[in-house]
């Protein structure tokens, strides 16, 4: 079963333990500036929203590789950087829509989102469950399920 | 690892910006922010020197705990000497500015003399500028914190500044970080206004290493799991530390109306029940909680005010979201002036955040005023035609805007309740020690609070000490001077880590030496930590000793020693100072005199 980040932004608080764990996970440094996901408040805080890859089947950034630096791993689905053949062009930075892959100048590399090999401690580490990681084919089964308790009983014969 | 190991010294005078290393002895005897800062101030100036000259030193500093995987390790300190107060003045706070500094690359931020122009600092990593803020000065915290992420068009930057109340010496004016949060009391703000500092913007891509990561990390999870499960973290997610009102208003030790009452009858209308029900048009207050950096507790209140409020019915620009009220601003936005209105007092909140100064000490000195109103003593020739009565939400919010931008009767407001006071005459209605306003817990009913705001080395505080079990178990002054001493003690120890006191009910010392242990090379033990904390404490002491603080200013005002409580648990006691002080002194091995023994000092190495 490939499964996906499931990122509800209402739950967040804007703490930023996602983005410390994965700078150390990555680098082994607590770094927010080296995290591969983002936090973005709006409103004075209001609304905090937590922000990576989503991990695309038919990749913007992997087919923009000219050098064929991003795979598609086979088991957790996500797609990865081969630091070891980038080139650090940056191509697949203006490909990406979301704007989830970006350049890091200390390596000459581009930082994407890994799954952390199918572990990712971005939601070990977020304290609300505002980032889960759940099976890919079923990312809406929980708001699914909501919705659905919220469907009126049967009125009384 | 952990520290960073660097200072930067920024010489405003000279225009001069340079890193030197930090001084690891200091930071092995006094850990960091609170503690550390406090070492490096005692050794940079003098502390006769007027607050609000050049000769005076600012510091920001960072603990070896910020911006690590540490539950809470978003805090700073603000350590300088206060206007308010001409002691050590001490503020911490929270956001995402302090863990940006450290993430820069600096333990500690020095700011010395005074800039010949307004002027701003941009740091991003070792690239410091001292840049020009003529356009900025005049402009509130939120413009110029927006103004500076537009003009350098980096929305990364985390900011720091001062409104109009810092720029024109307002005395307990604050420095707000991130658009809400505050390194609040004794005036930091008016002294960072003074040095013609009006923001300092900061970017750090350098990020934190510890001393040994695995064994650091498996601490952060015990840690936070004790956290996740621990009621009063519960508590202060939910409620935020607003819950305290409904406590304080049963207990009777909520201070209403200048502390002549214990008990407000308008509580129900302001607590935390009253921030989520729904009003006439369908209004919530509360919106949600939110986090400052590295938090797993998220206690901060964001609210916004009915659209319908008189206070922003012709002011669309405040129908937003922002910083909601916590429990020292409702206590004194609302029970001591006696207001009981929620939007109004939401509104009175983000006129001080907005603006740049303390709720606590602005609030104070409104209840001091609104006194000498109905007393006769001031009238509406004086107040700019506002009706200073007790329990008037527009007189409120009007003179938090005026205090904020620095008009009218506001200037005077401006002052602080103690000279505010003196000036009309009535030093005996100034609700505070050492200049500073007390907070919101009234000393006769809760003895212990009353003795550690008499000692508090930043003037009246709630937060330098904890004797709140003590008291709420017995209203007597029975032992609580070993209860405060020891608490003060450990205090300062977790106010030098960089972590949260909103921590310290949970973890107790077991967390903060286990993650000091694992994130700091050399021994961490609970007893050198203590000690820590002990010599801070004393340090700090001898910092206002030199400053001209005696044994005399360690007092409560007549109103908590002489006049009863009218009703609550403690209906009927005064506070028993009197008999506690000389307690403390000798548990503190001082002298009779408050002042630290030869004895004491060499234990300590001091």
């Amino acid at each position: 079963m490939q499964k996906s980040l499931l990122i509800t932004p209402e739950l967040c608080t804007s703490c930023l333990q996602c983005e410390m764990a994965c700078s150390f996970e990555h680098g082994g440094v607590f770094n927010p500036a080296k995290s591969r996901i983002k936090v973005f408040e709006f409103e004075h805080g209001r609304r905090a929203i937590p922000y990576t890859c989503t991990q695309c089947a038919e990749a913007w950034c992997m087919h923009a590789c000219p050098v064929e630096a991003i795979t598609k791993n086979p088991e957790t689905g996500a797609m990865e950087v081969i630091d070891a053949v980038c080139v650090g062009c940056k191509v697949c930075t203006i490909a990406c829509p979301f704007g989830t892959i970006n350049y890091n100048a200390d390596t000459g590399k581009v930082l994407k989102c890994d799954l952390c090999g199918g572990d990712p401690k971005c939601v070990e580490a977020c304290p609300t469950a505002a980032i889960v990681y759940v099976d890919s084919d079923w990312t809406g089964y929980d708001r699914m399920r909501s919705w659905a308790a919220r469907t009126d009983p049967q009125p009384a014969s | 690892m952990s520290w960073q190991r660097r200072v930067l010294r920024i010489d405003l005078t000279k225009g001069t910006a340079e890193a030197e290393a930090l001084n690891m002895e200091w930071a092995n005897a006094y850990l960091g922010e609170r503690g550390l800062a406090t070492k490096y101030l005692m050794e940079n100036m003098d502390p006769k020197a007027d607050a609000m000259g050049p000769d005076n030193v600012l510091i920001f500093a960072t603990g070896p705990l910020t911006g690590t995987m540490a539950s809470t390790s978003g805090r700073y300190a603000v350590v300088t000497k206060g206007p308010l107060t001409n002691c050590i003045a001490c503020s911490n706070s929270g956001g995402k500015f302090g863990a940006e500094l450290k993430f820069a690359g600096y333990d500690l931020l020095i700011i010395e003399g005074r800039a010949a122009e307004p002027c701003y600092l941009h740091i991003v990593d070792d690239k410091v500028e001292i840049l020009p803020a003529g356009d900025l000065w005049g402009g509130s915290v939120w413009e110029t914190e927006a103004a500076i992420k537009a003009k350098l068009q980096n929305p990364a930057l985390k900011i720091a500044s001062i409104g109009v109340a810092g720029e024109r010496g307002v005395f307990y004016a604050c420095i707000i970080n991130d658009l809400h949060r505050a390194a609040g009391r004794s005036g930091v703000g008016a002294v960072m206004g003074s040095k013609n500092l009006k923001a300092i913007a900061v970017h750090g891509t350098k990020g934190v290493t510890v001393d040994d990561p695995k064994a650091f990390m498996a601490v952060v999870k015990d840690t936070h799991a004790q956290l996740a499960a621990s009621d009063g973290r519960k508590e202060l997610t939910v409620y935020g530390t607003h819950a305290m009102i409904d406590m304080m208003q049963e207990w009777g030790s909520l201070p209403t109306r200048n502390f002549n009452e214990v008990q407000f009858e308008g509580t129900h209308r302001i607590n935390p029940a009253a921030s989520t029900a729904k009003n006439a048009n369908g209004h919530q207050n509360l919106l949600t909680n939110k986090a400052c950096f590295g938090c797993t507790i998220a206690c901060g209140r964001i609210a916004h005010i009915d659209a319908e409020h008189f206070t922003i019915v012709n002011r669309p620009r405040y129908r937003g979201a922002s910083g909601g009220i916590e429990y020292e601003a409702a206590f004194a936005l609302g029970p001591v002036v006696g207001v009981d209105d929620i939007d109004a007092l939401t509104f009175a909140s983000f006129m001080t955040n907005e603006h740049g100064m303390d709720p606590i000490s602005f609030g104070v000195t409104l209840a001091a005023a609104m006194e000498l109103f109905e007393m006769g003593v001031i009238t509406e020739a004086d107040t700019d035609g506002v009706a200073l009565n007790f329990g008037n939400a527009e007189a409120l919010t009007i003179m938090a805007e005026k205090t904020g931008k620095y008009e009218g009767f506001g200037r005077i407001l401006g002052l602080g309740s103690k000279r505010l006071c003196e000036k009309y005459g009535h030093p005996e209605l100034f609700m505070g020690v050492k200049g500073q306003e007390f907070a919101g817990y009234d000393a006769r009913t809760l003895q212990g609070m009353g003795l550690g705001y008499a000692t508090s080395n930043r003037g009246a505080c709630h937060l330098k000490h904890d004797t709140f079990a003590a008291d709420m178990e017995d209203t007597s002054g029975n032992g609580k001077a070993q209860v405060c001493k020891d608490s003060q003690d450990f205090t300062s120890m977790v106010d030098s880590t960089g972590l949260c006191l909103f921590t310290a009910g949970t973890w107790g010392m077991e967390g903060f030496q286990r993650l000091l242990d694992s994130a700091c090379e050399g021994d961490w033990t609970a007893e050198r930590l203590t000690e820590i904390g002990e010599r801070v404490w004393n340090l700090e002491r001898q910092f206002n000793l030199a400053a001209g603080i005696t044994a005399d200013d360690d007092t409560l005002p007549k109103r908590l020693l002489e006049v009863p409580a009218p009703s609550g648990s403690a209906k009927g006691k005064v506070n028993e100072l009197d008999k506690m002080l000389p307690e403390y002194y000798a548990a503190r091995g001082w002298t009779a005199d408050g002042v630290p023994s030869n004895e004491t000092l060499a234990r300590l190495n001091l």
